[in-house]
């Protein structure tokens, strides 16, 4: 459902008319529009917003991690559209219990790198991404470092 | 055969390894492996306060600095609605193109440099140490600046910054031509640059590229115009396009990018307005010190600033700038405490070398240098 505040934003009108049970929730916050997108339907929403609605390129993909709550984390997808010079800030948010989520490469080939990073740091895992291993931790490392409940500093017992 | 390139080659400019396959001198395959910098500066925002944070973000790309005390600072104010005054601004604008100059200028040298071209290295480090010298007038500091804070710059512009500036600025043009005459009609430059490093512009804009890149591919592309920040509307200069798409159109974009920044940096000289360069705002901005000896609320506030920091609504931005490799962006989470929930950093390099197998997959092996070196990438901006 379309928060009645985001009426005269055409993308999250778009967005609405193509599968309203994706959609579910949003802000204007700032000059920025962040959509909130069911976790299930994100890969055809990406595809809509990319095919139709201009947003070409994919500017980056991370994580926040709001642990204790639950969901904990949510996946964080930046949009651009150079054509219509309009960004966009989707959000999933998924449980910390089993984090999975699926993959946008079948969409973007750039989101591989960016979802390696995010697997790595946090220990959010993709469906179907090509080539899913560590990217910046060494690849026997433990834990994932950019969780909130990893210590910044310490020893390893 | 298989070929281990790197994390210790000259010419990775830093620790990128690239594990490439050949079939004669054909690469069949290349896998770009990073992280060897990984420094967790993300992780390392989390436990700072926002001022602090300044100085993490100078160790991200080591070469443009500024450009990411910039982004850091604008992320922040946005989320506070500060207003910069606008000394502070153009200050800003000034600094961050000869923050630019700075880059193009290491890129220039050793990007000739591996290809054979002794020479133009020495020559752009002439240019270069100027710069790194003028940073020092400002910030004390000739790479680490963190010159720009929250709520404006770190100290008052210093006595004689103009003069020093334009000595540099009226005599940077012509160097610009030395570099070209040296290298834009050579022969041997021509022959290792052009029709090589071809990738199309499709694959660029699927595959992460931003910045000089895409320029280089037609698309005329470029944050400072498309969403101006720190009034870089005010300014007037052009973004350079080229169409050829290979590493020479790449030198000639970057080339023109040192005209058209030396262009604004001469603006922002002249037109410098006057008035304070920090913000007004006493719970973000330390108060002048003469302040401090008489008034007993600015002595509060220092102390409450120094102590504990400022507080920042909650709110998450994404702030994007054009550093001097491509898109930066800055999204931070705020979640109205001191320091921030959550930072990170979309950087220029991580995007760009993502292309690299796409870009060096079918060529010779000895174009690769050629190519690799046209991305301008920093692995201390891919890594962070």
């Amino acid at each position: 459902m379309l928060p009645d505040s985001l009426g005269e934003h055409a993308t999250a009108a778009a967005v609405e008319n193509f599968d309203s049970d994706a959609l579910t929730g949003g802000k204007f916050d700032r000059g920025e529009l962040t959509l909130e997108i069911a976790a299930g339907q994100l890969i055809p929403v990406l595809r809509f917003l990319k095919d139709n609605q201009e947003f070409v390129r994919l500017s980056s993909v991370t994580a926040v991690d709001r642990y204790p709550a639950e969901p904990r984390f949510e996946v964080v997808y930046h949009l651009h559209s150079i054509t219509k010079n309009e960004r966009l800030r989707l959000k999933c948010r998924i449980s910390g219990a089993d984090p999975v989520i699926e993959s946008a490469t079948v969409v973007w080939r750039s989101a591989n790198w960016y979802e390696r990073e995010v697997f790595d740091l946090f220990g959010i895992r993709f469906l179907n991404h090509p080539d899913l291993r560590r990217i910046m931790m060494p690849d026997d490392w433990e834990g994932h470092p950019l969780r909130k409940d990893y210590p910044v500093t310490g020893y390893r017992v | 055969m298989v070929l281990n390139m790197g994390p210790q080659h000259p010419s990775t400019h830093g620790v990128l390894r690239l594990l490439i396959e050949l079939d004669g001198e054909i690469i069949t395959k290349c896998q770009p492996d990073i992280g060897f910098l990984h420094t967790g500066i993300e992780k390392e925002f989390e436990v700072k306060n926002y001022q602090q944070a300044v100085t993490l973000t100078d160790r991200v790309d080591y070469l443009a600095p500024l450009s990411n005390n910039l982004g850091w600072c604008l992320a922040v104010e946005k989320l506070l609605g500060l207003e910069i005054p606008p000394q502070a601004q153009w200050m800003r604008v000034m600094l961050a193109e000869f923050t630019r100059l700075n880059s193009h200028l290491v890129w220039l040298g050793t990007h000739a440099i591996d290809i054979g071209a002794m020479s133009v290295f020495l020559y752009c480090f002439r240019e270069r140490e100027e710069i790194l010298r003028i940073f020092e007038m400002f910030s004390g500091q000739r790479m680490m600046t963190s010159y720009f804070r929250i709520g404006g710059l770190a100290l008052e512009p210093p006595r004689g910054w103009y003069h020093r500036v334009k000595k540099f600025i009226d005599v940077f043009p012509s160097r610009v031509d030395e570099y070209e005459n040296l290298l834009t009609a050579n022969p041997i430059w021509i022959g290792r640059t052009k029709g090589i490093g071809y990738i199309s512009l499709e694959d660029m804009l699927d595959l992460g590229v931003t910045g000089p890149m895409l320029r280089a591919a037609g698309l005329k592309i470029d944050t400072r115009k498309d969403k101006p920040y720190t009034s870089y509307e005010k300014f007037d200069f052009d973004v350079p396009t080229r169409t050829e798409n290979d590493v020479f159109a790449r030198y000639q974009v970057r080339i023109e990018e040192m005209r058209q920044s030396a262009k604004i940096i001469r603006q922002a000289m002249e037109g410098m307005p006057s008035g304070p360069w920090k913000a007004a705002d006493e719970h973000v901005v330390l108060p002048d010190r003469e302040k401090m000896k008489t008034q007993m609320e600015a002595l509060i506030y220092h102390f409450k600033i120094v102590t504990e920091g400022f507080r920042v609504p909650e709110g998450e931005v994404y702030q994007v700038i054009e550093s001097p490799r491509g898109e930066l962006a800055y999204y931070v989470v705020s979640d109205g405490t001191t320091s921030p929930y959550r930072v990170h950093m979309r950087t220029p390099s991580f995007g760009n070398l993502q292309a690299t197998s796409k870009m060096v997959e079918g060529i010779l092996i000895a174009d690769v240098i050629a190519s690799i070196g046209s991305m301008d990438f920093v692995l201390g901006d891919t890594d962070r």
